[in-house]
């Protein structure tokens, strides 16, 4: 059954036509309009690691469009701690719901559901790979700031490595010509084998652990949370994550245009400074995941989102 | 002599079984390993490494008396010696020559080596399928976590 399980699922061209889909719903999103387009489906909401954001903005979307969404709930009290396989929860979840969107810390496990199942799947993260549903809704922010996705200067900083995240965006932004610069510390620098595949693609990236210097020249920071485990004691973890926080002293040669997003949860990446600038976008970016989520289920449940939805909808 | 004729020669002909031949130079080791033959069975085996060779500049033997390839074996032999040619022996004569088809995908020979991926779960039933991304060299990828493999250590993740 087709899914998203990374963005090689989709063509630029459904990318794209897609987003403009998750325009149109804005309204719907917001609860201004109401427009039961995906009425009498269900959602199977199976999340084998903590999540909030993906979670609930899977969740808000479903049921903005008149469906039902069901949770897997805590892992601790399923059958996956008796031991059931991932194939056989699929099985079950499969014929209980219209549609599957799941995370699993495990790398490969969306498409391995993917293959396991009749209904579609989407991939809400599985472990260090990809998170393709994440991209949506980062692609459909930085076109709603500078109105294209095309030959930006994006800068994606902080933990590259194990941050799924950056993975999925960055084979994304360099199909559409954008710049792209890494910029993380050396034992988080992006995987090898994603480097190549987008140089072999002829995109040209660039690797930096000089966050700061690229400010000027960014129309898109997007920076990740450095995770505390990945180093070996506390001090180097302190000493590489203050290289990559920013305060809004450091903005004032950004571009006036400029945005800075997060996949947020946050921690001290972003001081809170920045929060105020005009160049804060991540608290949007998240409510955002509701409009890409509600198109890339339309998409995949085969219903058309109309183009004047107005005249589709009713009052809230 | 040829060179061919002399590296041939250096063990002696067999009346049944599988020749294997052009195997690259020092990988007959994992051949056999890949094979499942670690002298704990009966038949004899003979085997020469690095000999020279005109197509290959230098390449290993192996023979293995009393036993014929099966096609599953010769696509686990693939993922070391793609190029190696196979011939069948019966009393003393080529019988058959067979190919190794490296095919696009390489399903069920091998687990993917990476240790996060979900097909490390031994009762997860689907199969495990290897992309074959590049031939010369070999790069595979796991269809499930799209991780590059480790080549050789796939022969310790054999199925």
């Amino acid at each position: 059954m087709p899914g998203l399980i990374t963005m090689d699922d989709l063509t630029n061209e459904e990318i794209i036509s897609l987003l403009d889909a998750a325009e149109r719903l804005l309204p719907v999103a917001e609860g201004k309009l109401y427009l039961p387009l995906l009425q009498g489906k269900i959602l199977g909401n199976l999340f084998f690691e903590p999540s909030t954001r993906t979670r609930m903005s899977f969740e808000t979307a479903m049921k903005r469009l008149g469906g039902e969404v069901i949770n897997l709930g805590d892992v601790k009290n399923s059958s996956v701690v008796k031991g059931e396989t991932l194939f056989d929860t699929i099985q079950m979840v499969d014929g209980y719901t219209d549609i599957i969107a799941m995370r699993h810390p495990r790398q490969g496990a969306a498409q391995y559901a993917c293959d396991s199942a009749k209904v579609p799947i989407l991939n809400g993260g599985d472990g260090a790979g990809n998170h393709p549903t994440q991209t949506m809704l980062d692609l459909f922010t930085i076109r709603q700031a500078h109105g294209t996705l095309e030959g930006l200067n994006i800068v994606l900083a902080g933990d590259l490595r194990y941050g799924r995240t950056v993975h999925s965006l960055s084979h994304a932004l360099t199909r559409f010509g954008c710049n792209v610069t890494f910029a993380s510390p050396e034992s988080l620098s992006m995987p090898e084998e994603i480097i190549s595949d987008l140089r072999a693609n002829g995109a040209e990236v660039r690797e930096t652990d000089d966050l700061l210097s690229h400010i000027a020249n960014a129309d898109v920071i997007y920076m990740t949370r450095i995770q505390k485990e990945r180093f070996p004691d506390e001090d180097e973890y302190a000493k590489v994550a203050g290289a990559y926080k920013l305060h809004a002293r450091d903005l004032d040669d950004a571009k006036a245009e400029m945005i800075i997003m997060h996949p947020l949860p946050r921690v001290n990446e972003i001081d809170p400074s920045v929060d105020d600038t005009r160049h804060a976008r991540y608290f949007e970016q998240a409510f955002n995941g509701v409009v890409s989520r509600m198109a890339l289920m339309c998409w995949l449940l085969g219903v058309t989102v109309p183009e004047d939805i107005n005249a589709s909808g009713g009052g809230n | 002599m040829s060179i061919q004729e002399q590296s041939m020669r250096r063990v002696t002909a067999i009346r049944n079984g599988t020749v294997i031949d052009h195997v690259p130079a020092g990988k007959a080791l994992s051949v056999l390993k890949m094979l499942g033959i670690d002298g704990s069975m009966s038949n004899p085996v003979s085997l020469v490494m690095n000999v020279p060779s005109q197509k290959m500049g230098g390449k290993d033997i192996i023979k293995v008396e009393d036993r014929e390839l099966n096609q599953n074996e010769l696509d686990r032999l693939a993922l070391v010696a793609p190029d190696a040619s196979v011939a069948i022996i019966r009393a003393y004569t080529v019988a058959e020559k067979m190919e190794i088809n490296l095919t696009n995908e390489v399903v069920n020979v091998a687990k993917c080596t990476f240790t996060n991926c979900i097909t490390t779960n031994p009762r997860e039933p689907l199969p495990h399928r290897l992309i074959v991304c590049n031939r010369e060299p070999l790069e595979l990828r796991c269809h499930y976590c799209g991780k590059t493999q480790d080549v050789i250590g796939l022969i310790d993740n054999l199925l």
